[in-house]
C-alpha cells in the first residue's frame, strides 16, 4: 500500500473551509444546565486535517458535531460556524438536511450500532446518494459499489447485499466510511473512528483513512483521545479541556514544543517508543465537574505550574509561535 | 457488472431465496410437535375436569345399564391414550366427532362460528391494529410531551376497560336510548356489504377492539421510542435523510417486536371472545364455547379448542416468518 507522506502545514491565503467563531454549547433540561463547549474559534483550510484530542467529556465530540448541528433536543448554541459559505447555525431545517451528508459527512465510533442492523450495506449507502444526488436507484447502487470497491472491502460485490451484523469490525467501519465519502463530502468528521476496533484493523483503518484523505482531498477533523492517532493522520492538533481550546497548533509543533501544562502532561502519560522501563506520569487529579467549572483556568486545580492569576479568569489564547497558540499563563 | 442489490432502501430485506426457505421449512416443522402437544392438553384438560359428561344428557332416572351403553357409545369407556389417539386421528381427517347436545357434526357447528368470529374480528383486528399502531407511533415519536401523555392515557383507559362492560354501556347509550344500532346478532341475509348488515359491526367492533388497540398502542410507543434512541438513528440524521426516511428506518426495527404482539393480539382476537359475544349474542367461536362448556359438550368443546389453539400455533408461524423478513438477524440456526 502506497501512503503518502504526512502534509505539512501550509498558511492559505484563501477563505478557509470552516471558521468557527466563539461556539458555545450547553446541555439544558429540567434536570441539568450543563456548559459542554465554552468558547471555541478555529478556521480549516481546504484539505486540511485537524485532530481534536482531549479527554472523554472535554467537548471535542460536541464541537464537532456542531459543524453538522447534530445535537441532543437539550443543547443550547450559540457563536458562529460558517462550513463553505454555509451558516450552519442559521440553516433551515431542510437547507441543512441538504447539507448533512453531502457537504459534511461524519464516521462514528461504533459501527455496529451506527449502521442499520436491517438494511443491507449497499442500500444504506445507496439511500444517501439517491437523496442526495437525485441518482436512480441503479445509479446510486452503482456508486455503493465503487465506494466499497474504494475503502478496499474485498469482495465488494457480496458485500452490498451483506447486512451490517454479517460484516467483521473492521469491514463495517469500511462500510461506514465508505458511506461517509457517498456524496464526496468537502469536510469529513471522523469521531474516534478507529476505538472500537482490534488494534491490528485501527492501524488498517488510519492509514485507509489518510489515504482517501490525500486521494480525494476533503478536510477532515479528528476527534481521538490517542495522541498516536492525531500524529498519525494530522496536520493541526486542538487540545481541548473542559470544552475550550488549551492549545492549538501544527502537529511538529504541539508535539516538539508543548506549551499548556495539560498538553505536557498528556504527552507525559503516552507511551513512547522505546522508553520501556521509564515510569509513565499521569495528570494528578481528575477533570472537573462541567456543571461547576472553575474560575479561571479550568485546569488550574490539577496544574503543577499554578499561579494565583490562574484563578483570577480564563487565560486568553497567547501566541507562542506561528499557528500555535496555548491558553496559560505562563505563556508570553 | 452491477451486482444484485436486493429490493433497495423500502423494501424488505433482500431474501436470500434458499436460505429463508430452509428457515420457514424448519419453522414449519417445529410447529408439528407443538400442535401435538398442544392437542394433547386440549384432551387432557377437559378429561382431568370433574364430572361425566354423560351425567349431564342422561335424564336423573337413567338406569346404570343405560349410562353404560352411552358411556361406550361415546367411547368414554375406554382408557385415556385410546381415546386421544382414536379422537387425534379422527379429528386429522377432519371428523372432530358428534355435539352430544344437538347431535349434529361438531365440524359443521365450528365452521359456522369460526366464519361468524372471523368477520368479527377481522373488523376489530382492523380498527383495532390502525388505532393502536397510530396513536403507539405518535407517543413513541412525542415521548414525554402532551400528545403523548394523552395517547399513553388513552391506551391504559383502553387496556384498563372491561370490554364487556364497555359493550354493555355501548349497547345501553346506542342500542337502548337511542335505537341507532342494532343491539345483538348479525345481520340475517342481507348483503354483506350493506348497512343493514355492516351496522350489527359496529357496536362489538368497537367493544373488542379496545383493548388491542391499548395494548399495540404502548408497545408500539415503547418500542418506537427505544429504536429511536438507537445510534444509527443519529448516522440517518447526519446522512441528511428526511424526517420520513428516517421514519421508515425506525419503523423497519420496530417491525419485529410489533410483528410479535400484533400476532399474539390477532390470536386472543380469532379465539373470539366469550364475553363480548354472549353481550351481543354473537354466533361465534366465544358464544359456542361457552354454550358447550355449560351443557359439558365434550366433543364440541374438545374440537373449539383444538381449533383455537391451532390458531395460535399458525399466527406464531407467521409472525415468525414474517419477522425473519424484516430482521435479517433472526433467519440463523
Amino acid at each position: 500500500m502506497q501512503i503518502s507522506p504526512l502534509k505539512q502545514t501550509l498558511p492559505s491565503a484563501e477563505t478557509p473551509l470552516v471558521t468557527v467563531e466563539d461556539l458555545r454549547v450547553r446541555f439544558r433540561s429540567r434536570d441539568f444546565n450543563v456548559p459542554v463547549v465554552n468558547g471555541v474559534s478555529f478556521s480549516l483550510g481546504k484539505g486540511e486535517v485537524l485532530c481534536l484530542l482531549g479527554e472523554s467529556g472535554s467537548g471535542k465530540s460536541v464541537t464537532m458535531r456542531a459543524l453538522m448541528r447534530l445535537f441532543p433536543s437539550t443543547a443550547v448554541v450559540s457563536g458562529k460556524i460558517n462550513v463553505d459559505g454555509h451558516d450552519i447555525l442559521g440553516l433551515s431545517r431542510s437547507k441543512l438536511r441538504a447539507i448533512r451528508g453531502a457537504v459534511v459527512s461524519m464516521i462514528f465510533q461504533e459501527p455496529m450500532t451506527s449502521l442499520d442492523p436491517v438494511f443491507t450495506i449497499g442500500s444504506q449507502i445507496a439511500e444517501s446518494v439517491m437523496f442526495h444526488e437525485g441518482a436512480s436507484r441503479r445509479q446510486a447502487e452503482l456508486r455503493a459499489l465503487e465506494l466499497l470497491e474504494l475503502v478496499q472491502v474485498p469482495s465488494a460485490k457480496r458485500r452490498l447485499i451483506a447486512y451490517p451484523h454479517e460484516l467483521s469490525g473492521g469491514l463495517r467501519q469500511r462500510a461506514m466510511i465508505a458511506l461517509a465519502l457517498a456524496c464526496r463530502p468537502k469536510l469529513l468528521l471522523a469521531d474516534e473512528p478507529t476505538t472500537a476496533l482490534d488494534a491490528t484493523v485501527q492501524i488498517q483503518i488510519l492509514l485507509l483513512l489518510r489515504e482517501l484523505q490525500h486521494e480525494l482531498g476533503m478536510a477532515t477533523i479528528f476527534v481521538t483521545h490517542d495522541l498516536g492517532v492525531a500524529c498519525e493522520v494530522a496536520d493541526r492538533v486542538a487540545v481541548m479541556y473542559a470544552g475550550r481550546f488549551v492549545e492549538q497548533g501544527s502537529i511538529t509543533q504541539v508535539m516538539d514544543n508543548p506549551s499548556h501544562p495539560y498538553t505536557q502532561g498528556l504527552l507525559r502519560s503516552t507511551v513512547h517508543e522505546g522508553v520501556r522501563g521509564v515510569r509513565l506520569e499521569t495528570i494528578p487529579g481528575s477533570p472537573p465537574d462541567l456543571a461547576e467549572l472553575p474560575a479561571g483556568c479550568s485546569f488550574a486545580p490539577r496544574c503543577g505550574f499554578v499561579r494565583p492569576d490562574c484563578t483570577m479568569a480564563v487565560p486568553h489564547d497567547a501566541t507562542v509561535g506561528q499557528g500555535h497558540s496555548a491558553r496559560c499563563v505562563l505563556v508570553g | 457488472m452491477h451486482a444484485p442489490v436486493g429490493r433497495g432502501p423500502t423494501g424488505l430485506a433482500p431474501i436470500n431465496g434458499a436460505r429463508m426457505f430452509n428457515y420457514a421449512l424448519r419453522r414449519i416443522l417445529y410447529s408439528v410437535p407443538i400442535a401435538v402437544g398442544v392437542s394433547l392438553v386440549c384432551f387432557l384438560l377437559l378429561h382431568i375436569a370433574p364430572g361425566d359428561p354423560i351425567d349431564a344428557i342422561a335424564p336423573e332416572s337413567a338406569s346404570p345399564q343405560l349410562l353404560a351403553e352411552l358411556r361406550a357409545a361415546y367411547g368414554f369407556d375406554r382408557s385415556l391414550p385410546v381415546q386421544y389417539f382414536s379422537w387425534l386421528s379422527n379429528v386429522i381427517v377432519g371428523d372432530f366427532g358428534t355435539s352430544i347436545m344437538t347431535g349434529r357434526p361438531v365440524l359443521g357447528e365450528l365452521a359456522n362460528a369460526v366464519v361468524n368470529t372471523l368477520l368479527l374480528s377481522g373488523g376489530a383486528v382492523l380498527v383495532g391494529f390502525v388505532f393502536g399502531l397510530l396513536l403507539g407511533t405518535i407517543a413513541g415519536y412525542t415521548a414525554g410531551s402532551p400528545a403523548d401523555r394523552a395517547a399513553t392515557a388513552f391506551a391504559v383507559a383502553g387496556i384498563s376497560v372491561p370490554n364487556y362492560w364497555l359493550g354493555l354501556v355501548l349497547v345501553v347509550i346506542f342500542a337502548v336510548n337511542q335505537d341507532w344500532l342494532p343491539a345483538m346478532g348479525m345481520g340475517q341475509g342481507a348483503p354483506f356489504l350493506s348497512w343493514a348488515n355492516l351496522r350489527h359491526f359496529v357496536l362489538p367492533v368497537i367493544a373488542l377492539s379496545v383493548i388491542p388497540a391499548g395494548i399495540i398502542a404502548r408497545s408500539v410507543r415503547g418500542t418506537v421510542a427505544e429504536v429511536r434512541k438507537q445510534e444509527f438513528v443519529q448516522t440517518l440524521h447526519a446522512k441528511g435523510l428526511s424526517p420520513f426516511r428516517v421514519f421508515i428506518h425506525v419503523m423497519k426495527n420496530s417491525a419485529p417486536a410489533l410483528l410479535a404482539v400484533m400476532g399474539l393480539q390477532l390470536g386472543y382476537l380469532m379465539g373470539g371472545s366469550i364475553l363480548v359475544e354472549t353481550v351481543f349474542s354473537w354466533p361465534g367461536t366465544g358464544f359456542l364455547l361457552n354454550t358447550a362448556i355449560f351443557t359439558r359438550d365434550l366433543p364440541l368443546l374438545q374440537g373449539t379448542i383444538l381449533i383455537l389453539s391451532m390458531f395460535f400455533v399458525v399466527i406464531n408461524l407467521v409472525v415468525d416468518l414474517a419477522q425473519a423478513l424484516f430482521d435479517p438477524r433472526i433467519e440463523r440456526n
